[in-house]
């Protein structure tokens, strides 16, 4: 909370969080994933979010991509409360229906890519297109390949899912996201189910994304990544954002206990 | 009495015989495409979250997986029509009471070949359709069914064989499908083994070109480039430059 309005002021009250998180909360059987969450994002920024196996990050994640509904707390895009509504003075989660309309403007990747094995990687990028906004199969097509290309994956277009190695098929689930031209990208651990020489590729392509402008949310256990690429580093621990700050400060200085001892495990 | 090979060729391309086979196929395929049809559907109900939804699907396939699919025929041909003034119309032949008698009967089965299609598709694919913004709809069309669907190729192939062999039981109703024209034959003539012989050979031709279908359709779900880049070569030789 007072991180959040620290924020705040610093930045000029024109430039409004893209996706702005409150007091977010989930539990699985009576068990509390996430204790009360805030968490702000602005336009360009790429936060990467660390933290121990079961913290919660990927809950987190998918919270803010609706694709689980939350016990509490808000979710706003652009200044826009999505996931729920107001009715009688009471939140309630939105229809399945309305749900899919506003994921449509967040990206989203999976740890295990989850690609569509039935459809080869050009059809994997075109569909979200022509099944969602509608985009004529030509143009939806041509759109999908200069995604590829971007990704550097344009001569494995035709190439199906199990053709294409790991780093190559994260690659194609990046571009399948982008393809929508989310207002936020969500990266779920991106390179955790990569072989260690597949991950490079993948974070060049997200290292270039970030450089591109895009807004990125990234759980991962990559530090390097993290400290180079990331405007500000987050600590999840517990199911609470433990520690926020800029790369720099995060892994040199830290202020947390709690964080000292993360970063000597991992370092 | 001797095998007389002269009979038993007389008989296999007698018209009788091959009317009786294609018969015997179509109570089959038309079977198995209302059973594919009412199975989806009862699969979505047993798969389904609400209740309302589950209890009449769970119902289905406990009733018909019960019943003997002789006794639904029975009860299709001659019980309904005394019940159900329509049915004992003209256009209630015994070929349509056996193709939906046995339809039914089979919907029960392939609800659960289905079913467990339909959950055997990973988790993460509806996640990344529901990611990209697709609605429920969509998510089981575009995502989940066509991978559901190669899953379920194999048993529906070994069901859509069980049908044909089925098919013989509508001779209780009088439909004259393959082995039927058998029995009436010997019937007349006692050559047991001439007519019997004749009718295995029409079963073994009709499975094997199932099984043939059957691997052709698979390999069209094996989900690789060599496939489709042999197609797109021989459909349009100048898209070459585009794939590759």
């Amino acid at each position: 909370m007072t991180q959040s309005a620290a924020v705040a002021q610093e930045a000029p009250a024109v430039n409004q969080p893209i996706l702005h998180v409150e007091n977010l909360q989930k539990a699985y059987h009576g068990q509390e994933v996430l204790k009360s969450v805030d968490f702000e994002i602005r336009k360009g920024q790429v936060k990467a979010v660390l933290g121990p196996s079961g913290s919660g990050k990927s809950t987190m994640l998918r919270l803010m991509a609706l694709l689980e509904p939350s016990d509490g707390g808000s979710i706003k895009l652009r200044g826009e409360t999505i996931g729920t509504k107001e009715h009688r003075g009471r939140t309630v989660h939105l229809p399945e229906r309305l749900l899919a309309r506003q994921r449509q403007d967040i990206g989203m990747v999976f740890q295990k890519f989850n690609l569509f094995p039935h459809l080869p990687a050009v059809r994997n990028v075109m569909l979200g297109l022509t099944s969602v906004k509608g985009v004529s199969h030509h143009e939806a097509r041509e759109l999908a390949m200069e995604m590829l290309q971007r990704v550097g994956l344009e001569n494995r277009a035709e190439h199906y899912p199990s053709e294409l190695s790991g780093g190559q098929q994260q690659r194609v689930a990046i571009a399948r996201a982008l393809v929508l031209n989310p207002s936020v990208m969500l990266f779920d651990e991106p390179t955790s189910a990569l072989d260690p020489e597949l991950v490079g590729e993948v974070l060049d392509v997200m290292e270039n994304l970030a450089a591109d402008g895009m807004t990125m949310i990234v759980v991962t256990h990559e530090v390097r990544f993290a400290s180079r690429v990331a405007s500000e580093v987050s600590l999840f621990d517990g199911g609470v954002i433990v520690e926020q700050a800029a790369p720099d400060q995060f892994f040199n200085n830290p202020k947390h206990e709690r964080t000292k001892r993360f970063l000597s495990h991992v370092h | 009495m001797l095998f007389d090979p002269e009979i038993f060729f007389q008989q296999l391309v007698s018209p009788e015989y091959m009317w009786g086979a294609l018969i015997s196929v179509a109570v089959a395929v038309l079977s198995l495409i209302l059973a594919t049809l009412i199975g989806f559907f009862v699969a979505l109900g047993r798969t389904s979250r609400k209740r309302s939804f589950q209890a009449p699907a769970n119902v289905y396939v406990w009733f018909f997986r019960a019943i003997p699919a002789l006794l639904v025929l029975l009860i299709m041909w001659n019980a309904l029509p005394q019940l159900i003034p329509i049915f004992s119309q003209d256009w209630f032949t015994p070929f349509i009471a056996a193709f939906i008698g046995l339809g039914l009967v089979e919907a029960a089965f392939m609800a659960e070949i289905i079913r467990s299609a339909l959950l055997s598709v990973d988790e993460g694919q509806s996640l990344a359709g529901r990611a990209l913004g697709m609605s429920p709809t969509k998510v089981m069309l575009k995502i989940t069914l066509p991978q559901a669907i190669r899953i379920a190729l194999p048993p529906t192939g070994n069901e859509f064989i069980g049908l044909v062999k089925y098919s013989s039981l509508a001779s209780v109703i009088s439909l004259r499908e393959l082995l039927t024209t058998a029995q009436v034959g010997v019937n007349i003539t006692f050559r047991y083994a001439e007519y019997y012989a004749a009718a295995i050979i029409y079963y073994l031709i009709i499975v094997t070109i199932l099984t043939l279908l059957q691997s052709m359709i698979e390999k069209k779900f094996a989900w690789t480039s060599r496939a489709t880049v042999k197609k797109s070569r021989a459909l349009a030789p100048a898209a070459k430059a585009g794939l590759s």
